[in-house]
This record gives structure tokens, C-alpha cells and sequence, in this order.
């Protein structure tokens, strides 16, 4: 009996874990930014139970909900980065090139203070990723930045889909061809290594099936061994799970198109994708999405032939596209990230914020949740003073399910939870020419120990 | 026979021609007289000019104001609506110096050695570098680059961004970096204790002191030597001896805000005439003494995380505007090398988080022009400059502004580069291909 009350107990807790706190704020006489309708002015926002209850001009506060003025100020849905490593403690699985079997969810760092620096940056939600190590790597995680939360499971964002990782060219090829001497060494072993994976995939989906069809009638019927890689193989081809594909080459990216097809697999977003404008109407025919960089460029030979007017390019052609950050840094301020756009193919305010907004949250497919202020989405808010596009914008409040998670008159000077006093080395991002900002081949050099300072001190490792 | 002759000559034809056309497609920056009128002048350092003409012939500004006569065979680019503004200067850059960043053999920044200060920036830049172009359409038109490495890793050179060899990019500062000893970690991949890092750094100042003591006597000797009496080759002193006589300028890197007190303690006892601090991430913590010892900065990237856990979010975007409102003469830089374009929003994010807007604008213009000793010639639009500025539709710190024309060094330089090219190229691809 006292077992069966432990267990139970117990039970609630996960139960109060999936249920994370949410709160009533109202957002008083803002310049609304809806993204998906129109430009709202002297409008208010109340949100209630985490969720938008109301979207209208003079809504009397109900009792008990926390006013927040926002005369003079521009209140825009959070901003969602598709592409980040924050808040993970380890982000490549390196030791094959398919480990599709393992997931970054499990990696979660609630205390990395790279969730508070992107919420002073107005960013809500982001998508957490395995590193690009790996020709298919890791399941990712959505997060919500629940900053001052504990737990890794209140991070995550429910009812997210399922998204993985995958990875094309340089990256998988370096890791495993010239470091391990094994497939894929080339982009022609990369192609290799995903068809094999989907074939064997393919082949424990059908063998199930067959088990399923036959177990009544045939006795002696047995299912295949399990095979965690191939269950998340499984659940791709079932469209369960949505691939987020690191690429950089046109001649990459088609070829995926290629293996995708002949697969049926639909779900497809390439991310980086730096020469995706190179094929933007085979993106857009397939309905493939497409989440890049404003201006990287350079920083590898892949990516010597590229251009910050990708964004613009692939939108004219049709393709549903997002501004990432892959970075601790460029996550802070996605909202210029976007604003680049503006000078590199001359995009409107709402085709530029959609870059930040609704279209990463149409690629994570968590669109009907976040990425524009309507009626009964979450309550996921940044209110900035000046227009988010303009370089002179500073982010002054960030809302997470009605709950002030940043106020910029309410920011101490130390914002980390559970500190160590002992743990505080000064970085000095500044003393060498290092980009170490991004972490997307992060783990992989501790791993292989092939690195020395000629990987940390030049490369971009995105 | 004959037939084959007119084949021959009708693709001779075709070939030349379409050879022909290439080259003139291929816009190259040219001279001459031009007059920039109904613009917004800003000047910099004279206010602003609404409305007015800008002269420029024989690659100088020839004129500027509102009443301005148009000399005859003058081409006139209408600037209505139009900013002019002077060129950008990016106070430490790679620029030139590095191609592709994964590939070591196209990085010539970085040598062998602790010791090589007379490694010249000027010798490796690669004038025709993807990144030239790429930076000076953005209105970024003149970058110090610069050797990384070692304690002295060499000599860094302001350059033009415009012209077919080292020298014709010149632009008149050379200064000698020093990495000054540090205490502080290299990033997360540093696994050095602290007592480790303080024996390094001690270490290293010891180096320093050794190196000047050298150089002290280096330069006693060889002002006493007779006309006949030749010292043995040594490079690495020579490029140092104009320092140690104030005759070129030291740029010393430091960041961490213990070690820029003890840089500051440290030049003072060198007797150290002309230099400038470079990074200085921590400034804003030792913004005070900074200005007390009226040492110049040259700050950035101003898009950066902040160097501690426990700063505040916004420590590097505000870390320019606390050293200017405590009296530091300040110059920004990106410290970058593809992505120099950005130093305009380096500039626009200071501002943001608290530096005075005029004092942004010299910290990309005037203030590093007079830190390298060019304002003669760059850092503001004044009769008799050099004509290096470039025009704007609008802010140039918005990303929502372009540039509409670009003068460097009196050449107008035509708006392309890859970048461009391969926008005008796949923007809308040629339909038609099937398959």
C-alpha cells in the first residue's frame, strides 16, 4: 500500500513537470506586431493562463493580472531561433555516423546562462540541436526559456514535434573520413551512409508490420530484435519526426531532395543551407523549408561561394525561410540578424520578422503554438523599444507563457542560478581572432583529439 | 576550303565578341571630376551640410557647401534624399590576410614564434581577397590589418580597400601589435588553473621586460655605432626600435581589466610615447584610469558575449559607451576578417546600449584617422582630403540603408562584388531547364 502511494506520488510530480507554472500579464498601449495580421497601434495584449485571451484597444485588467505599460513601445510574438546548441551540456554524439538513436533532450542545462542572454534578446523558444558531426545525428529538443525553472523536463516544450538532425558535406566527412578513415570521406559516401540508414529503416518498419499482420495467425511469428536507431529510422519515414538538415552545397541539398523522394519522407528543413539560393525553386517544389544565416560566410571552403541575399532569394522563389543563430552570441539578436535582410534584397518589416517568428515556428511545427500574436496561441512576448529592425533596438521585457522572464529594469548583475563562487574565469573572447561562439562541432575535438590550437583558434566550426 | 574559312572567321567573330562583352561587363573603379549634389553632408568634423554640393577632382574633395558652382565637365550624381558620409575605418581587422578560415594555407595572419614583430601585415594581403569587395560596398573603406599569434606577433598597416598591389592599398600607419601578458583563460576550451594562468602570465611579463631591456640596449648601440661598424642582422629589433624611440606606435592587445591596469603601470615605466590599447573588453570596469593615463582605445567587436558568466547581458555592447562617457578617446573595430561590412553595426549597437551617437561615428571615422596619424587625408570630409566617402540612402548604422555610390582614394568604385553577383545571378535563374 505505502508502495503504491510512493508510486503515485511520484506519478503527480511527472504529471506537475509536464504542466509548467504560466501566468496573467496585460500588455497595455503597445505598437502590436502581430506578424500574421496586421500592425496594431495604441493596441493591448492580455494574456491569461499563459495563453493570449484578448487582442484589443482599452481591455480593462482583470482583477489580479500585472499591468504592463507599453505606450511608446513595439510588443512582437517571442522570437524563435530553429538553429541553437544553448542549454545543452553536450552536443555531438560523435562516435558514428548514424546515431540516430540518441537525443540531446536528455542533455539539457538549465542553469547555462545563455537562456537569460537570449531572452534579453527577446527569444522565447529555441530549437536545441545535435551537432553536425554525425551524417545523421541525434534527436533535437524544442525548449522554451523558462529561465529560474530546475528541471531539464520544464525546458521542454510540450507537444513539440519530434525533430533530428542530419548533416551534409565538410563536417560528417572531416569527422568520420579524415578522423575515423571511414565512410563517408566524400559527398559521395554522405549520400551512401543516409540511403543505407533509411533502407534498414525501411526494412525493420516492414518486418513490424509483417509481425503485426501475422501474430494472430502464425504462432511461431516474431518481431524483429528492437533497434532503438532504427525505431527513430521508423518514425521518419513515418513523418513523425521532422528533419533538420545541416548543408551547406547546392549539389548537397539536391541530393537529399533525391534520398528524401525516393523515400517518401516530406518533412525536410535544410538548415545553414548557405547555397540554397543556388536551388530555391527545387526547394520550393519539394515544399522543403529553408533556415539560414544572415551574412556567414567564409569560414569554410563550403561556404566560400555564398551570399547574405540567400534569405531574400530563397523567399522570392517560394521558400518558406528562417534567420538562426547557431550561436550564443548571434542569438542575443536575431532581431538584427533579420534586420539584414533589409540591406541585402530590400525584404518588408513583415517579411523580415517573419524570419524570426512564425516561419522557424512553421519549421519546428509548433506554428499553431508560437510565432505571431493571435487569439489562443501562447502567451510569448518581446517588447522592445524601437522597431525590433532597427540597430538602435534594445529589448526591454521577454514574456514566457504570461510569465516576465526578462525585464531589462529588473536585470541584476549576476543573472546565473546555483553559482559556484569559485567557478568564475574570465573569457577573453576578444583577445584572438576566435569565433568559439558557435558549438555546432562542439565535443567532437575533445573526442578525437585531432584538434590543437589550429581548430580553435581559426575555425568557425558551425 | 572557303566554307571552312568563314566558319573559322564567323567563330572568331562570335568569340571575340562575346570576349568583348565580358570585359565590359566587368565595371572597374574609375577617375575624374565628379560633383555630389542636394546631399546631407556629414561632415564629421564641421557639422552637417543640408542641401549641398561635394567637389571631387584629382582624388580630393575640391569643395563643400550649399552654394557650390558646378565647374563645367564635371559628372554630377545626384544625391537628393542622400547622406555623404567619410569611409569608414576599421580599427583591427584581418582583412587581406585570410581567405578561407578552416584552411591554414589560405591564413597569413598567424606566424611561427613569439617573437616577430617584423612580420608585415602589408607583404601578405591579398588585394584581390573575395572579402575587398565584399567590405568596401558597405562603406567600410579603409581597415587596419593585422598579425595575431605571439607576444609580438608583427606589423599591422592601414590599408585602402581599393588598388592592384600592397603598396596602392597603403594607407600611410604602420604599428607594431603586442599581445600583452594576460591572466585571463582563452575560451571554454582552456582548461589552465588559476594558478597556472598567473605563472603564465607572470612568465610572460618577464619576457616582455627581458625583450625591452634588449631593446634598450639595441638602441644604444646602434646610435653609437660609427658610419662603418655594421651590427648583426636582427630583424625583430629593428621593427621594434621605432617604438622604443616614439616613432611609431605600440598596439597593445589587452582585455581582462587587471591586466590593462598593469599594461597601463607597465607602458608608463617603458616610457612607451605612442600607443594605443587594443580589445580592452573590461574597460568599462577600469574606465576611469583608462582615462587618467589618456592612452586611446581602439574597442571591439561590439557585438560580443560578455567575458564572464556573471556579467550583464549587454557588458561588451555598452563596454564602448562607459569608456566614452569616462573621457577615453575611443575607435571601434570588428577584429573580424569576411564580416568587416558589420563595423557599421558594431557602431549602431554602441549607441543602442549608451554611446553618445557623435561619438560613434568619430570612433569609426576621425578619432582612428587621428590615432594612426591620416587625418590629413581620411576620417572626415574636408577641402583637401582625400576623397574617400561613400554615399547613403540613408543612417548608415540601419540595416535598412545602402550604399549609392563609393569614393576611394578619389577612384569611384563600382557597387559589386561576388555577393552581389550571385544575387543578380539566382535571384531569378533562367527558366527553361527541366529536370
Amino acid at each position: 500500500m505505502k508502495n503504491i502511494l510512493i508510486s503515485m506520488l511520484c506519478l503527480l510530480s511527472v504529471i506537475s513537470y509536464a504542466q509548467p507554472a504560466t501566468g496573467d500579464v496585460l500588455i497595455k498601449n503597445g505598437t502590436v506586431l502581430t506578424i500574421t495580421k496586421e500592425v496594431l497601434e495604441n493596441t493591448d495584449v492580455l494574456i491569461q493562463q499563459g495563453k493570449i485571451k484578448q487582442i484589443a484597444k482599452n481591455i480593462a485588467a482583470p482583477k489580479g493580472v500585472q499591468v504592463i505599460d507599453a505606450t511608446g513601445l513595439f510588443v512582437m510574438p517571442g522570437i524563435i531561433d530553429a538553429h541553437s546548441h544553448i542549454a545543452l551540456d553536450v552536443v555531438n554524439e560523435a562516435s558514428s555516423p548514424v546515431t540516430a538513436e540518441v537525443a540531446v533532450g536528455d542533455a539539457i542545462d538549465p542553469f547555462d546562462i545563455s537562456i537569460y542572454r537570449a531572452l534579453a534578446g527577446g527569444v522565447t523558444t529555441s530549437h536545441a540541436m545535435h551537432g553536425s558531426a554525425n551524417a545523421i545525428g541525434g534527436e533535437c529538443q524544442t525548449i522554451k526559456h523558462r529561465w529560474g525553472l530546475r528541471e531539464q523536463q520544464e525546458y521542454k516544450m510540450e507537444g513539440a514535434p519530434r525533430t533530428i538532425k542530419f548533416a551534409l558535406g565538410e563536417n560528417p566527412m572531416r569527422v568520420h573520413g579524415e578522423g575515423r578513415k571511414i565512410q563517408p570521406a566524400t559527398r559521395m559516401g554522405v549520400e551512401q551512409v543516409i540511403r543505407q540508414a533509411f533502407a534498414e529503416g525501411k526494412a525493420y518498419m516492414e518486418a513490424k508490420q509483417k509481425y503485426a499482420a501475422n501474430k494472430k495467425t502464425d504462432a511461431t511469428a516474431l518481431p524483429p530484435k528492437y533497434n532503438r536507431r532504427l525505431e527513430k529510422m521508423e518514425a521518419i519515414l513515418k513523418g513523425d519526426i521532422i528533419i533538420h538538415c545541416h548543408s551547406y552545397r547546392a549539389d548537397e541539398i539536391y541530393m537529399l531532395l533525391n534520398v528524401l523522394k525516393d523515400y517518401g519522407v516530406t518533412k525536410i528543413c535544410f538548415q545553414h543551407v548557405n547555397e540554397g539560393f543556388k536551388v530555391a525553386p527545387e526547394l520550393a517544389a519539394y515544399g522543403a523549408t529553408a533556415s539560414v544565416f544572415a551574412d556567414w560566410w567564409a569560414y569554410k571552403f563550403e561556404v566560400y561561394y555564398s551570399t547574405p541575399y540567400n534569405a531574400a532569394i530563397l523567399m522570392e522563389n517560394g521558400v518558406i525561410t528562417s534567420i538562426n543563430s547557431d550561436s550564443g552570441d548571434y542569438i542575443r539578436h536575431l532581431y538584427h540578424q533579420a534586420g539584414k535582410t533589409q540591406r541585402y534584397g530590400g525584404l518588408s518589416n513583415d517579411d523580415a520578422l517573419k524570419l524570426i517568428t512564425i516561419n522557424p515556428a512553421i519549421q519546428l511545427g509548433i506554428e499553431n503554438r508560437v510565432g505571431s500574436i493571435e487569439v489562443g496561441k501562447d502567451g510569448d512576448i518581446a517588447i522592445f523599444k524601437g522597431h525590433p529592425l532597427s540597430i538602435y533596438a534594445v529589448p526591454q521585457m521577454t514574456i514566457v507563457d504570461g510569465i516576465i522572464r526578462f525585464d531589462i529594469n529588473k536585470d541584476n548583475d549576476d543573472m546565473r542560478i546555483d553559482v559556484d563562487p569559485e567557478a568564475l574565469p574570465v573569457y577573453m573572447h576578444h583577445s584572438q581572432h576566435t569565433h568559439d561562439h558557435d558549438r555546432c562541432m562542439q565535443d567532437v575535438y575533445e573526442f578525437f583529439e585531432m584538434g590543437g590550437r589550429q581548430f580553435y583558434f581559426h575555425n568557425h566550426r558551425h | 576550303m572557303q566554307r571552312q574559312i568563314i566558319y573559322f572567321t564567323l567563330g572568331l567573330a562570335l568569340f571575340l565578341g562575346v570576349l568583348g562583352t565580358s570585359y565590359a561587363q566587368t565595371a572597374k573603379p574609375i577617375t575624374g571630376s565628379f560633383a555630389l549634389t542636394n546631399a546631407t553632408i556629414v561632415t564629421v568634423t564641421n557639422g552637417i551640410v543640408e542641401n549641398g554640393t561635394l567637389l571631387i577632382q584629382n582624388g580630393k574633395i575640391i569643395a563643400i557647401g550649399k552654394a557650390v558652382a558646378i565647374p563645367d565637365g564635371f559628372t554630377v550624381l545626384d544625391c537628393s534624399n542622400h547622406f555623404i558620409y567619410p569611409g569608414f575605418i576599421d580599427g583591427g581587422t584581418r582583412l587581406g590576410l585570410s581567405e578561407v578560415g578552416s584552411i591554414s594555407l589560405t591564413q597569413d595572419d598567424d606566424e611561427i614564434g613569439e617573437f616577430t614583430p617584423h612580420m608585415q601585415a602589408l607583404t601578405a594581403v591579398n588585394p584581390n581577397s573575395v572579402a575587398i569587395p565584399v567590405t568596401r560596398v558597405e562603406g567600410v573603406t579603409t581597415v587596419l590589418t593585422q598579425p595575431t599569434g605571439g607576444m609580438f606577433p608583427g606589423t599591422a598597416a592601414l590599408i585602402n580597400l581599393v588598388g592592384y598591389t600592397p603598396d596602392q592599398m597603403y594607407a600611410g600607419f604602420k604599428g607594431v601589435i603586442m599581445n600583452f601578458p594576460s591572466s585571463a583563460k582563452r575560451g571554454q576550451f582552456d582548461r589552465r588553473s588559476d594558478e597556472d594562468l598567473k605563472k603564465a602570465e607572470e612568465k610572460a611579463l618577464k619576457t616582455a621586460n627581458e625583450i625591452w631591456e634588449q631593446l634598450a640596449l639595441y638602441a644604444d648601440i646602434t646610435s653609437k655605432a660609427k658610419a662603418d661598424e655594421r651590427l648583426d642582422y636582427n630583424p625583430e629589433m629593428d621593427a621594434l626600435l621605432p617604438v622604443y624611440k616614439g616613432e611609431m606606435t605600440l598596439l597593445l592587445e589587452v582585455n581582462k581589466d587587471k591586466d590593462i591596469l598593469s599594461a597601463i603601470k607597465w607602458v608608463k615605466e617603458k616610457k612607451i610615447q605612442k600607443v594605443a590599447f587594443t580589445g580592452v573588453a573590461e574597460g568599462w570596469r577600469v574606465a576611469d584610469s583608462l582615462a587618467k593615463a589618456q592612452i586611446p582605445v581602439i574597442t571591439g567587436p561590439v557585438i560580443a558575449i560578455p567575458n564572464r558568466t556573471s556579467d550583464r547581458y549587454d557588458a561588451a555592447y555598452a563596454n564602448a559607451g562607459k569608456m566614452q562617457k569616462a573621457g577615453v578617446k575611443v575607435a571601434l573595430r570588428t577584429n573580424d576578417a569576411e564580416n568587416v561590412r558589420n563595423l557599421p553595426f558594431n557602431a549602431g549597437f554602441a549607441i543602442a546600449y549608451g554611446m553618445d551617437k557623435e561619438a560613434a561615428l568619430k570612433a569609426v571615422t576621425i578619432v582612428p584617422a587621428e590615432l594612426f596619424g591620416v587625418n590629413k587625408d581620411l576620417g572626415s570630409l574636408e577641402v583637401g582630403k582625400s576623397a574617400t566617402l561613400f554615399v547613403s540612402t540613408g543612417d548608415p548604422f540601419e540595416t535598412s540603408s545602402n550604399v549609392k555610390y563609393l569614393f576611394i582614394s578619389g577612384y569611384q568604385v563600382p557597387l559589386d562584388s561576388r555577393h552581389i553577383q550571385l544575387y543578380n545571378e539566382f535571384l531569378r535563374r533562367v527558366p527553361g531547364f527541366q529536370r
